[in-house]
């Protein structure tokens, strides 16, 4: 008779997951049934009573021009740092995994960025990009009507696009030079002998064999973008100028924390849940099905 | 002999921490950082220092911001501080709450008698209720001031600073033809143009007395002269006679004025101070009270800055603590102190004569901040001049800053932009009424 190490007992299961569920509970079932239960509340900041509103929250945020302008904003701040990050991230990785001169040097280099937290990294590109002071108006000698982003809202956005991706393509490019570096040298090898250029071996082999990274990164660095952005816009331009940079969760934490409609950011937060419910949903749908595991 | 030490130690030990032990410990949450933090430190060590009942332990929250939402968390997981320091626009929301101890029952309970009439009445107008008593202690007080480079009026022949707005924006074109690149700093902030534009001139910012008899005032800054000072200064934007300087542009109004960049600049008197430290060696520069417009009788600025707050919660013991700290606070010692080491105003008249009788205002580098307070005393307060008791204050505030934005980047015009604006604020009124639908205004 075979032998196995079974629990007979179930509890003691269930005294296993225990921590875990307790975990998720604490810090993702009960803040999220917290907000739902705000949203269609009015909730006054300093406690005392609380009136059911039915739907009344969404329906103004629904209402509101400025913030579809958030949504809009917030899905081409998704797409441009993404596609940014993620180029950038993989020619980095691709030019270390060919062990280019100096890269084992670079190859730490590249990933610093990553390392410095999001309100550093802007306070940085903030002093690198005022109109005035920063090193980067002295290169195009001041011209304001080239680069103003305290009083041109597109300029905003690219700078924060800007900072934001230069931080994730470290991220990016860890993931993709731990892809390039899994897949086994003899394929590589074999493709060579048989006369493959650099380029060729890249499209032909590299890229399709680390599509599931890719797939990866492009989902966390989209449901990232959606949350992480605060810190980069909170340093940078507290969501100006006139609203030009005011991303979702930064609206969400300016009519919350600052304004003091809890009830109001509740509901943004539940349709900014159902969003990137939403795109990770279509993405695993749609996009997945072009990726090989295998 | 090392056996005696090391008793003498223990008996050290033993003394300090029964001391200690007899002191009632209370915590107070403040928003201010920096200079201003460390003053705030100061003076809550001299009350320590001062008697040895009480122990007050200070924690700056980082910001005014902070300080609020931090107490606000506090108070309903009930960890909440003694006493927290809430800014003016963070007043209403407190007020409406039964979060609060009022200043009157704390000091009544605890035997203080405090001579209420003795506050500066712009100031204890500003954060009094309908019965124009006080439920916090006004503490850190400002108002703004209109500050003037004097080289750099002295070469366009004037010894004076501008009294009326249109005397204003003729000396700004004067500078520039002197050959001043930035007449005129400015940063969208609506506390000077707006607030205390329309306290000044008499015009009312929202209906109901400016909110303060009732939540269903609206808010109506589109329909007075504040569209034509704004036109005024868009105009002066366009001809080069104002600059904008924010932290975004690369340096702010304060420090584009001390380092002689630009001439003139509507700030709070609280940055005196930082003004005088950071400024150019030998320039020569002052304050005055905000231009009014021609023809208008002047009348009070409103106070800004942030007041003291008892929560509830705590016991009988640390209330006593609070109440001997407002005490403490409130002696003309006190605030000759605290004025001395920030750029605050005294809050009350006896305050204030305190430090004119010590000579304070007489030399530099104080000198020239009495004109706050002659500001905040120009007139008796009436119904325009009180303050502005407007629900979802910051989000309205944000609103007008957007607009403005928009109007100096000739994306909307003067009128459109603050319309919108005003429409967006009456949204952000309609539902803090709505969220306290059955509150009456205390």
């Amino acid at each position: 008779m075979e032998k196995r190490a079974t629990f007979s007992m179930g509890w003691l299961g269930v005294l296993f997951i225990l921590p875990q569920v307790l975990l998720v509970f604490t810090f993702f079932y009960w803040p999220t049934g917290a907000a739902m239960y705000w949203a269609f509340t009015l909730e006054r900041p300093w406690g005392g009573g609380n009136e059911w509103v039915g739907f009344d929250n969404f329906r103004q945020v629904f209402a509101d021009r400025a913030y579809w302008g958030s949504i809009f904003r917030s899905l081409v701040f998704a797409a441009s740092t993404a596609t940014l990050s993620m180029v950038f991230g993989l020619l980095l990785a691709v030019a270390c995994d060919r062990g280019l001169k100096g890269y084992q040097a670079f190859r730490t280099i590249f990933v610093w960025p990553y390392a410095v937290v999001a309100p550093a990294a802007a306070l940085a590109f903030r002093f690198i990009f005022a109109p005035e002071a920063g090193i980067f108006s002295a290169l195009v000698k001041s011209n304001h009507e080239f680069w103003n982003p305290a009083q041109n809202g597109y300029h905003a956005m690219a700078m924060i696009i800007i900072c934001y991706s230069w931080k994730y393509a470290a991220y990016c490019f860890i993931f993709f030079l731990a892809a390039l570096q899994a897949i086994p040298r003899s394929v590589i090898e074999a493709s060579a002998l048989d006369g493959a250029g650099v380029l060729r071996r890249i499209f032909d082999i590299q890229l399709p064999l680390i599509t599931p990274t890719f797939f990866f990164m492009l989902v966390i660095s989209i449901t990232d973008s959606f949350q992480d952005s605060f810190g980069i816009v909170d340093v940078m331009t507290d969501g100006g100028p006139a609203k030009a940079t005011e991303l979702m969760v930064y609206k969400i934490y300016f009519d919350g924390f600052r304004g003091l409609d809890y009830s109001g950011a509740a509901a943004q937060s539940i349709v900014l849940m159902l969003i990137m419910m939403v795109l990770t949903f279509f993405q695993f749908r749609y996009i997945e099905r072009r990726v090989h595991y295998s | 002999m090392k056996s005696k030490f090391l008793m003498s130690v223990a008996a050290l030990l033993f003394s300090v921490t029964a001391q200690a032990a007899e002191r009632v410990k209370f915590e107070m949450w403040h928003g201010l950082t920096g200079d201003l933090g460390g003053v705030v430190d100061q003076v809550c060590k001299r009350f320590n220092e001062s008697q040895s009942d009480y122990e007050i332990i200070c924690t700056s929250q980082g910001s005014y911001d902070n300080a609020l939402q931090n107490a606000i968390a506090a108070y309903r997981a009930k960890k909440n501080p003694t006493i927290v320091q809430i800014f003016d626009a963070g007043t209403l929301d407190l007020l409406l709450s039964e979060a609060y101890v009022p200043a009157r029952k704390l000091m009544a309970d605890n035997g203080y008698k405090i001579n209420w009439d003795d506050y500066i009445p712009a100031i204890s107008n500003y954060y009094a209720n309908s019965k124009g008593e006080l439920n916090s202690f006004p503490f850190n007080s400002s108002t703004a001031m209109m500050y003037w480079n004097k080289d750099a009026f002295a070469k366009i022949g004037k010894t004076e600073a501008p009294k009326t707005w249109e005397e204003t924006f003729d000396s700004l074109k004067v500078l520039k033809a002197a050959g001043y690149e930035c007449p005129m700093a400015w940063n969208y902030d609506t506390w000077p143009i707006m607030e205390q534009f329309s306290a000044i001139n008499n015009i009312p910012v929202a209906t109901k007395g400016n909110g303060y008899q009732g939540l269903d005032a609206e808010f109506i800054v589109n329909k007075g002269q504040f569209v034509d000072v704004i036109k005024s200064l868009k105009k002066a934007y366009d001809d080069g006679l104002v600059k904008i300087k924010t932290p975004d542009t690369g340096a702010t109004i304060v420090q584009a004025f001390a380092n002689g960049d630009c001439q003139v600049m509507l700030s709070s008197i609280a940055d005196h101070g930082t003004v005088g430290k950071t400024q150019k060696p030998d320039m020569q520069w002052d304050v005055a009270m905000l231009p009014t417009l021609a023809g208008v009788e002047r009348h009070n600025s409103l106070v800004g800055g942030a007041s003291l707050w008892a929560l509830q919660g705590k016991t009988d013991a640390e209330y006593k603590g609070a109440a001997a700290f407002f005490n403490f606070i409130a002696q003309p010692e006190s605030a000759l102190f605290w004025s001395t080491n920030t750029g605050y105003i005294p809050v009350t008249k006896s305050g204030f004569e305190f430090m004119k009788t010590q000579g304070f205002y007489d030399k530099a580098p104080y000198k020239g901040r009495e004109l706050a307070i002659a500001s905040l005393n120009a007139s008796p307060v009436n119904e325009n001049t009180r303050g502005i008791r407007l629900g979802g204050f910051v989000q309205i505030r944000k609103e007008m800053r957007d607009a403005l934005t928009d109007i100096f980047a000739n994306k909307v015009s003067v009128e459109d932009g603050i319309n919108s604006a005003v429409d967006r604020s009456n949204a952000v009124l309609r539902k803090f009424e709505k969220t306290y639908a059955g509150k009456m205004l205390p």
